[in-house]
């Protein structure tokens, strides 16, 4: 019996020792994955916001600035998934539909959703603040309302319920509905005084507000009523203010700070995993953002389509992006779509448009026989104009005067304030100049407008009328089907960059956001804006 | 000397009207617009008509001489309006700053002072000897050591040695005296070195020109020690224009620390001033000029008055 024992004991110890080593093997590297999965209730997360918010209201603001210190004490309807951007999910929406034609989306709203002074949300908070955005009263200032030209009334049948009647199906209608600027407001506060969420909070959200200290520091503590059960993990948050790169740095190396949600430069980045190693963890993306020049269109040469189009394919982008993303927050190359979006020309579509060959004698050679077509073959001096900001504007600036000289053309940088660099690019003050776009979303009806004739969008500088691209930005607009909006997106793109060559695309930027390992649950996404998802985050320690 | 208090008191009133139409006029001349910096940089799809009502809503729309009679009307009344930028108080936001600015300025000056005027006082009465030369040495790296600069070394080593960084919120003196100094120590120390540099040379050549004087060496003959000769008879006089130096010195700390503000993370005045120029915030770059401006005047003020009170050779009958 006892030899039996030890007999079948024998037969089974390499077994054991076998599942043993397996279970070791999966179990130990899940150890960690498993704690990373398991969220931590409690401390608080204090992070860097570079610039202060001009008021509190985000449907008058442009700003991220505003965003990430105020974002945590408000829901929308509908929200993107920080997780896996840009997907759409509810917020205070529980589910919504489509009507078959595309013109009427309904929306369930969430039962039992508290604002922070214990009022029930209803869906007259929901209509009463997409009216503000869409439909503003005399003297509300909101600056998205272009974007929802498509909405044609807002109603709310009962109070769990909101319904949107469009004009046209509109594409990509719940994508923009789940801005991060579309917060929402109690209807009893706005119908009484619009204005009072300039200097006032007051919403949903995962954190409630306590104090706000000027120039210094936001602070939130959790909304213990918040609807989403168990969440949100963090005690509270702080958001401090700081302008100066050095200092921002140091916050984030001595762990005052353990993130700052826009991102960092490259040598920055560098800096911060040397000194700081293991206990740093650092996310990249490409980012929503992306650097262009614009030219003068009432000047000449830049009248000239062709000279604009020498100037564009001079430019090495392939190469700028291998040197430039050494030391600047850039990288991508890509069209007037972000690179990696549904939207963007794949790149065997993209290297045909001009300048963006990878063979650069030949593009520079084609340049020089544009310059000469267009009645300027020795060349031409012109400044070009950039705003005084190191990164990523100024290694931009100089990479494009370096490329130019290799044509024959004589460029002077010239760096300015923001404020005078703006007034002169309104001004049409300028010859060429290095702008700049950035928005939340890769939806054309955004990524295009800024294209628009400028008697139609302020914010195009180039000074040019052109009806075509007004009418294909429209049509695209209203055009449901996608690969048919796609084909009007690329012609526009064609029209923008190839033809006419109002602009020209130099780089994407780089999203490089690097944070301590204490904060876990943090996905960086493609933009700055629809984030700090602050519900999601919780500290390891 | 009441008389003369009062008309000089008074003085100021003109001077700072002037000081107003200058600054309001200037402000404007800059070019710039407030709302589009706010509205459209980032190529934000915003319409003209949005930008003119915002324009209304400032009050950029009307005419120039309109928006300075607003401004002087609300001077007049002691109100000096809301920033364009963040819609508060001109008067909160200064406020807010203020006392930072105002703590680090004393604190600087004090540090300056207690170094400046004891190693000026020895460089002159030990002339020439080695003391002289390590004060000279002392106050010229002082002279040449930008304070932001001397700020970044502090910053890194404290982070590298000790792996410490001073606060980054202001916490006022009497809500935590530790935080508080723990924050604005090591700036006043950065700010305070330089200033002491500026003071310590003037100390040591108004005193050493004040030494040469025949009263003094009537001094000596008397047989009167030295501690009474420098301290009675030659510091005395010798402080009329430290005094004047260390005056304006207090009054350029007061919106002048811009680079310093920004290295140590400090909520304070010049900060704001740096901020309101690039934001093209009217209301807040006039409300903080009159601030400096008010600040030269009332440290010029002062420095007249303590003249008198130093030198009995001065009257103001």
């Amino acid at each position: 019996m006892v030899r039996y024992s030890i007999a079948r004991t024998r037969r089974w110890q390499p077994i054991a020792v076998g599942l043993l080593i397996i279970l070791l093997v999966v179990w130990l590297p899940a150890r960690p994955t498993e704690a990373q999965q398991q969220p931590r209730r409690g401390g608080t997360l204090n992070y860097v916001v570079s610039a202060l918010p001009p008021s509190f209201d985000a449907h008058r603001e442009t700003t991220f600035a505003m965003l990430h210190p105020i974002l945590p004490h408000y829901n929308m309807l509908v929200r993107f998934d920080t997780r896996n951007f840009p997907k759409v999910i509810p917020d205070l929406a529980e589910s919504w539909s489509a009507s078959r034609d595309g013109m009427t989306y309904t929306f369930k709203i969430r039962q039992g959703v508290k604002f922070h002074d214990g009022s029930t949300l209803t869906s007259r908070d929901i209509k009463a603040s997409f009216d503000k955005i869409i439909f503003p009263k005399e003297g509300v200032i909101s600056v998205r309302q272009p974007i929802y030209q498509m909405v044609r009334i807002i109603e709310a049948p009962d109070p769990q319920t909101v319904v949107f009647r469009l004009k046209w199906a509109a594409p990509g209608f719940v994508e923009k509905l789940a801005s991060p600027f579309n917060w929402i407001y109690k209807a009893e506060i706005i119908e009484r005084d619009p204005t009072w969420y300039e200097r006032n909070v007051m919403g949903t959200g995962p954190f409630k507000f306590v104090e706000y200290v000027r120039g210094s520091r936001w602070v939130g503590r959790r909304n213990e009523d918040y609807f989403e059960r168990g969440k949100p993990y963090l005690d509270g948050y702080q958001a401090l203010f700081i302008s100066s790169r050095s200092a921002m740095i140091a916050a984030l190396k001595s762990g005052q700070a353990l993130i700052e949600f826009r991102g960092v430069s490259p040598a920055e980045r560098d800096d911060l995993v040397r000194t700081l190693g293991d206990r740093i963890q650092v996310q990249e993306q490409p980012w929503q953002c992306n650097l262009i020049v614009a030219y003068n269109t009432k000047k000449k040469p830049f009248d000239d389509p062709k000279v604009r189009r020498a100037l564009s394919i001079a430019v090495d982008r392939w190469g700028g992006s291998r040197a430039l993303s050494q030391i600047a927050l850039v990288g991508p190359v890509g069209g007037l779509m972000r690179p990696g979006s549904d939207y963007a020309l794949p790149e065997s579509e993209l290297v045909k448009l001009p300048g963006y060959g990878r063979d650069m004698q030949r593009a520079r050679t084609e340049a020089r026989n544009l310059l000469r077509e267009a009645g300027v073959p020795e060349g031409f001096t012109f400044t070009l104009k950039n705003r005084d900001v190191q990164m990523p504007y100024e290694p931009v600036g100089v990479y494009l005067v370096d490329q130019w000289r290799q044509i024959g053309l004589i460029v002077q940088h010239s760096q300015q304030e923001t404020a005078k660099y703006l007034a002169d690019l309104r001004a049409l003050n300028y010859d060429a100049s290095v702008d700049f776009a950035c928005d939340f979303i890769d939806d054309p009806d955004v990524q295009l407008a800024k294209y628009v004739s400028s008697d139609v969008n302020p914010a195009n500088y180039g000074g040019y009328i052109d009806r075509q691209l007004d009418l294909m930005f429209f049509q695209q607009s209203r055009t449901a089907d996608r690969a048919t909006r796609l084909k009007v997106v690329h012609q526009f793109e064609k029209r923008l960059l190839a033809d006419q060559a109002y602009v020209m695309y130099v780089l994407w930027w780089q999203r490089i956001v690097p944070h301590w390992r204490r904060l876990q649950g943090y996905k960086a996404t493609t933009n700055h804006y629809v984030e700090p998802d602050m519900r999601e985050y919780w500290l390891s320690e | 000397m009441n008389r003369y208090v009062l008309t000089r008191f008074l003085l100021i009133l003109p001077t700072l009207l002037a000081v107003a139409v200058i600054i309001f006029v200037l402000v404007r001349v800059v070019p710039g617009d407030i709302v589009e910096l706010r509205m459209v940089l980032g190529g934000s799809y915003v319409t003209p008509q949005v930008l003119a009502a915002e324009r209304a809503r400032l009050g950029l729309d009307k005419p120039i001489w309109h928006q300075f009679l607003d401004w002087i009307g609300g001077m007049v009344r002691l109100d000096l309006g809301r920033s364009m930028w963040s819609g508060e108080p001109v008067a909160r936001e200064i406020g807010l700053r203020l006392q930072l600015s105002l703590q680090l300025a004393i604190m600087a000056t004090l540090i300056a002072t207690a170094l400046a005027i004891p190693l000026g006082t020895i460089a002159a009465v030990y002339r020439g000897s080695w003391v002289d030369q390590a004060v000279q040495v002392f106050s010229v790296a002082g002279l040449a050591v930008p304070s932001f600069w001397l700020g970044i070394l502090i910053i890194l080593f404290l982070l590298t040695v000790f792996q410490y960084l001073p606060p980054l919120t202001f916490t006022p003196l009497w809500t935590d005296p530790k935080a508080n100094l723990a924050q604005l120590i090591w700036p006043a120390i950065a700010v305070g070195y330089r200033y002491s540099a500026v003071a310590t040379r003037m100390t040591r050549s108004a005193l050493l020109e004040v030494l040469r004087e025949d009263y003094i060496r009537t001094a000596w003959a008397k047989g009167l020690g030295q501690r009474t000769v420098l301290r009675r008879h030659a510091l005395r006089n010798a402080l009329m224009p430290v005094i004047t130096v260390i005056g304006l010195e207090f009054a350029f700390l007061i919106g002048g620390l811009v680079v310093t503000e920004q290295v140590f993370n400090l909520n304070g005045i010049g900060k704001l001033i740096v901020d309101a120029i690039s934001q093209r915030d009217y209301t807040l770059i006039q409300g903080l000029m009159l601030l400096v401006a008010v600040g030269y005047m009332l440290v010029n003020f002062i420095v007249d008055l303590l003249y008198a009170w130093i030198d009995p050779r001065v009257s103001y009958q």
